[in-house]
């Protein structure tokens, strides 16, 4: 006992087995943390708990105390006696308490839980050939471990409206509904826009909105991942494809600095969404239905994929040949991105430390309001690479105002654009015709028309890396699929260039391997091994960045430091 | 090894002028002559296809005209030569079977890769795929040899339903619907 009040935590018997939890853990979770799952439809982690859907009925027992004398009651082997309730107990409503005892698997349970399955199937249409959430459906997963495989419900089911559209990217089916509530609690609690609820009674009770609202906030989507069932299904993928067949990548979100965990889901090279992965300390369980178009553009007409120089079509070889001659044939301005990965921004200082001394480098800042949960102030995910990386010693400016001057001052004759739009930030087309442009980026745009040497880059579903979000969290994205044929990767271009600039060999272009030289180099991110980093993540020390005025608000899981809030 | 020298024996008098094995001969192909024929002329005439038997997979048709097929792409999943691929779609909602929601947009099954194992027809939900008696399967390039939605519909053509799983399920939504 005294070491349960030392840590803190408390002790109870799961299946006979003893797991120690800290105190207001609820039965479900104290279950999973032995790996064993309570079957539960109504209750999320990160919701608030209803106990609606009656799945996780278990059976409890407290150690029994003599009602006289008060002495703990002992069964004939000396052990402590359980006294089982007669009634099964809902575990996600039911906080562990010390020396409880929980059954997850007698045959009560196995019973109560049989019960709730027939009752939850009674009216639920044999939807699974057409429904999209078949093979990632709880309601089928607990139906093959407790359903009777044959149905005694003789009356007529149900038939409620199949196509109920609930605002611009959600579509309702009524009938696959098993009215758990999830959505209805994740709009009120997380999305802070409470649109949905439940009307009528029984067995008619139906998923609405509110009378002329709609479910159209930018959090929406999340309503389709935590529908336990196929009720709830995202017009963007509705139908387009099986999850069995898509291949799950680990990335993260480069809508903002929050750098939101996600998962690419993939076939053959074709992204067909892209849903949240649960990361405590950053994103929760969700992610903004925004972020989730971003993968659009991988296929869009306007991608850049092959390599140009002036306009016509050439050899990767002849370009990065021309690259030299530009880069060495004049004063030179490099302009990198604070939505490159911390490696190729590394690589690009090297790139720019092999050019000269008095290069000046120049990032470009986005900023537009966010929305204080996961979409932050700041829209480039990876600026505190930068800074970390040593590539920018300052915060980026919205626009490119001081390259513009020297550029009209004759200072400059050739810049290197390493993912970013000129145009976009703010340089005028006069001034790109002053000098000699290199672009390096994803899409074609006013700034590629105007360049000598155009370098298709690829996107972050198409490469590795890392990003440091606004919490200075180091955290890894893996490529999903691969990219335009005949394309070298972001960081095999840059470690070409440096490796024909210095007259070295070209370091191996693998995040791996530039962590080698990283985790040497910097300080902040000494002993980090690349393949080490866990997915969610590692915090890096970022104080010798504090005084900067980032430009962050409060979001989720983060508060501005003082500096910020000054701002 | 040492090797064995067998002798042969001289050929008789009967033997040498053959005759014997002529008359043989003639005997088999005059019983012949006499008894129905064991070959069929192929192609000209056909064989009698059995029931079951596992030819070219099809896509058929309800007797109504309905595509059977959802797209639910099991078969999909479960062809061991990755011989099927399906791109699913949405059924429009103002098409007369808007109710059944989901068809394929295209059905391709590469049938250079099929090898007749039937999975695809046992692993249907909707007893959409059958492997029916066609089984002579030709065509001058790979490309032909795919066979999209248009020609497995033309192959499949309509077979009796026993079910009317999705006449019932809209004439129950039109009966009763959501009315209480």
């Amino acid at each position: 006992m005294n070491s349960e009040k030392h840590d803190n935590l408390i002790s109870v018997h799961i299946d006979g087995e003893e797991v120690r939890v800290p105190p207001g853990t609820n039965m479900i979770e104290a279950a999973r943390s032995i790996g064993t799952e309570i079957p539960h439809y109504c209750y999320h982690p990160k919701l608030s708990v209803v106990g609606n859907c009656r799945m996780c009925l278990v059976e409890m027992g407290m150690p029994g105390r003599d009602r006289e004398t008060g002495e703990p009651m002992l069964d004939e082997k000396g052990q402590p006696k359980i006294l089982w309730m007669p009634k099964p107990a809902v575990a996600c409503a039911t906080g562990a308490a010390p020396g409880m005892h929980i059954r997850t698997d007698s045959a009560l349970v196995r019973s109560c839980r049989e019960g709730v399955m027939e009752f939850l199937l009674v009216n639920h249409p044999l939807d699974c050939p057409i429904c999209d959430q078949a093979g990632e459906c709880h309601l089928q997963e607990f139906a093959t471990d407790y359903g009777r495989g044959y149905s005694r419900f003789v009356e007529e089911k149900n038939v409620k409206p199949k196509r109920t559209r609930l605002g611009p990217r959600v579509m309702l089916d009524d009938e696959r509904c098993i009215l758990c509530s999830r959505c209805i609690r994740f709009c009120k609690e997380i999305a802070d826009d409470d649109v949905l609820g439940f009307i009528d009674r029984g067995s008619y009770s139906t998923l609405t909105c509110f009378p002329g609202k709609e479910l159209a906030n930018n959090y929406s989507l999340n309503t389709v991942d935590i529908c336990p069932v196929g009720a709830l299904t995202s017009t963007d993928f509705r139908f387009r494809m099986r999850p069995w067949f898509l291949k799950q990548s680990p990335s993260i979100c480069i809508e903002s600095s929050v750098g939101v965990n996600t998962v690419v889901w993939s076939r053959e090279g074709t992204i067909y969404r892209i849903t949240p992965r649960r990361n405590d300390a950053v994103n929760d369980t969700w992610m903004s239905d925004s972020g989730r178009t971003l993968y659009k553009g991988v296929d869009s007409g306007d991608r850049m994929n092959v390599y140009t120089l002036e306009g016509r079509p050439a050899d990767a070889g002849a370009v990065l040949e021309e690259c030299v001659a530009l880069l060495r044939g004049g004063s030179v301005a490099v302009v990198g991105s604070g939505r490159s990965s911390v490696e190729e921004q590394w690589m690009l200082k090297r790139t720019v430390e092999a050019l000269g001394d008095e290069i000046p480098v120049y990032l470009v800042g986005r900023t537009e309001p966010g929305d204080g949960l996961l979409i932050s102030n700041d829209r480039n995910p990876n600026v505190r690479g930068a800074l970390l990386t040593g590539l920018m010693d300052t915060l980026p400016a919205a626009t490119l105002d001081d390259l513009g001057a020297r550029i009209e001052a004759g200072e400059i004759d050739t810049i290197l654009s390493f993912g970013e739009d000129l145009c976009a930030a703010g340089l005028a087309r006069g001034q790109l015709k002053k000098v000699r442009v290199i672009y390096a980026g994803t899409h074609h745009n006013d700034c590629s028309q105007r360049s000598r040497v155009e370098i298709p880059l690829l996107t972050v579903f198409e490469r590795s890396g890392s990003f440091v979000n606004q919490q200075f969290r180091l955290q890894r994205f893996s490529r999903a699929i691969p990219g335009p044929e005949g394309v070298y990767s972001d960081l095999a271009f840059l470690a070409l260039l440096h490796a024909r600039l210095t007259g070295l060999r070209p370091m191996r272009p693998e995040p791996a391997e530039i962590w080698k030289h990283l985790s040497r180099e910097i300080a902040a991110l000494r002993g980090i091994e690349y393949d080490r980093i866990s997915d969610t993540g590692v915090v890096i020390d970022g104080s010798k960045f504090a005084h900067l005025p980032f430009c962050e608000g409060k979001s989720l899981h983060y508060e501005p430091t003082a500096a910020t809030a000054v701002s | 090894m040492a090797t064995k020298v067998v002798e042969r024996k001289p050929l008789n008098l009967a033997e040498r002028s053959y005759l014997p094995q002529i008359v043989g001969g003639l005997k088999i192909t005059f019983r012949n002559m006499w008894k129905p024929p064991v070959t069929l002329e192929y192609p000209e005439q056909r064989p009698n296809i059995p029931d079951r038997y596992r030819g070219v997979p099809t896509l058929v048709k309800d007797p109504n005209g309905r595509e059977k097929c959802v797209a639910c792409q099991l078969c999909e999943f479960v062809c061991p030569p990755r011989a099927i691929r399906i791109d699913p779609g949405e059924i429009p909602e103002d098409s007369e079977h808007a109710h059944v929601e989901k068809a394929p947009r295209e059905f391709k099954i590469d049938m250079l890769r099929c090898i007749y194992c039937g999975l695809c027809e046992e692993v249907c939900p909707e007893e959409a795929i059958f492997l029916q008696d066609t089984f002579s399967v030709n065509g001058l390039s790979r490309a032909e040899l795919v066979f999209n939605k248009k020609k497995l519909y033309q192959l499949g053509g309509t077979l009796p339903d026993s079910h009317y799983k999705w006449d019932k399920k809209r004439d129950a939504a039109e009966k009763g619907g959501d009315e209480h």
